[in-house]
């Protein structure tokens, strides 16, 4: 039995399976959290008749999602055209493997865990590109152009946001980041707060929301660069997105936020099942606190231009950044 | 250079008291109606189709049957018959019959009535999936809403003198030459 199915297998295929299924569920409760704050936000009350409150929506919209026929424009790549949603829901999802969800939940700890979220956060931009390329509709290639450009402007100053963390630590390894912030967390130090807001910023820039949502715009592009995905198609794309959402706040709360530590006196650092309960829970609640805020945030501002996207990323989120660097590693040394 | 960081501290303050704003419109109540659950009260001066004014005390309409609305209506959509009842004066209402799908609520017919029988319905939930659901029967309606305000309703209901025998002595002021319904 070992010896077809070694247990290393079997352990790495029931986590990503589980990884998947809380990628899948993650995006079904956000997709009606999303439209909940929206809608109290403008007064009214979002979803309400399928379910108590509105609570099925999701499922009922998941199904007409499923039911329908994904369409391949005459003109379109078609194979390119069908890789791309699966290109930009893979890698949100495999990046979740190295999260440490509490001191025992974690799937693999690599010790490049940082350097590989990011490489795989990149290849979401690769995915909007082949999406907007192939589907030979003038709205989605400029969606795909725009989400380029910004994507490779904001890839930086995120970058740099986290070098200054990673060289605080000594460690891309996210458990030794994690064990790093016992007592304080870097959100909390000067130089971590001006890292965890430009971090921030970056990482909406970076899933593609307002106010950043240029590649979609809808009152320009129509939809961007999903304009002629239908069914799970454009299914995918949305989990993608709930995914990044999930991943890049799951980032920012190993980074910045203590990850699975409590507050003072209400955390604990244990292995058993209660504390591996416990260290969930606090994980959980900081990662969909800043959910939470990123779709207020969403709601909340209207969409910059394209110059003020740039112009905001190269004049003043990467020299901050660099500065907060340069500060950091003197700091260090000192 | 003071200039470059203040810019910042202004953007960022600013877009603070933005999350503000929204924030606390997210936490008041909302301000929708759940519309098939509940309706909202339209204005009084809304215009829907015409009825019947109702007495609420005595259940009676007002119309003479002096012919004064169907006369007015440019689009011919009312029909108004009556009869005398015998040893009566005044001509009362047997039939009062409106299409609404020829109607331009033009409002001709309310304010030619001298005695102010008819009013205009506060009705806006109106669907049907033929046209003969929109040829409504007023007086029909009229002791509907009568029921409804717990009254009993004293409309056409001269049954007895309509199946008197001589029926060629019976007034039945037939005036509408349409067909009354479709």
């Amino acid at each position: 039995m070992t010896d077809v199915f070694p247990p290393d297998l079997i352990r790495l295929i029931v986590s990503f399976v589980i990884v998947v299924a809380f990628a899948f569920t993650n995006a079904a409760v956000l997709v009606l959290v999303e439209r909940k704050i929206c809608g109290h936000i403008q007064r009214r009350p979002g979803p309400f008749e399928v379910g108590p409150h509105g609570l099925l929506q999701t499922a009922v919209d998941g199904v007409k999602l499923m039911a329908k026929q994904m369409l391949v424009p005459r003109n379109a790549d078609a194979g390119l055209f069908r890789a791309a949603p699966i290109l930009s829901f893979v890698p949100p999802i495999a990046a979740l493997i190295v999260v440490p969800f509490a001191r025992m939940l974690q799937v693999r700890d690599l010790d490049i865990g940082v350097l590989f979220i990011l490489s795989l956060a990149a290849v979401n931009v690769l995915a909007i590109l082949v999406a907007g390329w192939s589907s030979a509709n003038k709205y989605s290639l400029f969606g795909a152009i725009r989400a380029v450009a910004q994507n490779v402007a904001y890839e930086i100053p995120l970058l740099l946001s986290l070098l200054t963390i990673v060289i605080w630590v000594g460690s891309f390894r996210m458990s030794d980041i994690v064990a790093a912030q016992g007592g304080f967390w870097f959100a909390f130090t000067p130089m971590g707060f001006v890292a965890f807001l430009v971090y921030f910023i970056c990482g909406i820039a970076e899933t593609n929301r307002a106010p950043f949502d240029l590649p979609e715009a809808e009152s320009e592009l129509t939809a961007g660069f999903h304009t002629e995905y239908a069914g799970m198609g454009f299914g995918l794309f949305f989990l993608g997105e709930y995914t990044n959402m999930l991943l890049v706040s799951a980032i920012a709360t190993t980074l910045f936020l203590g990850g699975w530590n409590g507050p003072a006196f209400l955390t604990t650092a244990g292995t058993g099942f209660w504390a591996t309960v416990i260290q969930t829970l606090w994980f959980l609640a900081k990662v969909y606190g800043l959910i939470v805020v990123m779709i207020w945030v969403r709601w909340t501002y209207p969409r910059v231009r394209f110059d003020q996207l740039l112009n905001f990323c190269w004049k003043i989120l990467i020299p901050i950044s660099m500065a907060n660097l340069a500060v950091t590693a003197v700091w260090l040394k000192l | 250079m003071i200039r470059y960081f203040r810019e910042i501290f202004e953007g960022l303050w600013s877009l603070l008291v933005g999350l503000k704003v929204t924030g606390r419109f997210a936490l008041a109540p909302t301000v929708t109606t759940h519309y098939p659950f509940d309706e909202l009260e339209v204005t009084p001066n809304y215009r829907g189709h015409i009825d019947l004014v109702v007495n609420p005390k005595t259940g009676k309409d007002k119309c003479i049957v002096c012919m004064m609305c169907q006369r007015a209506c440019p689009s011919g959509c009312i029909t108004v018959k009556g009869q005398k009842p015998e040893g009566a004066k005044k001509r009362v209402l047997t039939e009062y019959r409106l299409d609404f799908t020829k109607c331009s609520l033009c409002g001709n017919c309310v304010e030619a009535c001298p005695t102010s029988a008819i009013e205009f319905s506060h009705e806006y939930n109106i669907a049907g999936t033929s046209r003969h659901d929109f040829h409504y029967d007023l007086v029909e309606r009229f002791r509907d809403r009568c029921r409804t305000l717990g009254v009993e309703p004293k409309i056409a209901d001269l049954t007895p003198v309509a199946t008197k025998p001589k029926p060629e002595r019976e007034k039945t002021e037939s005036q509408g030459d349409r067909k009354p319904d479709g």
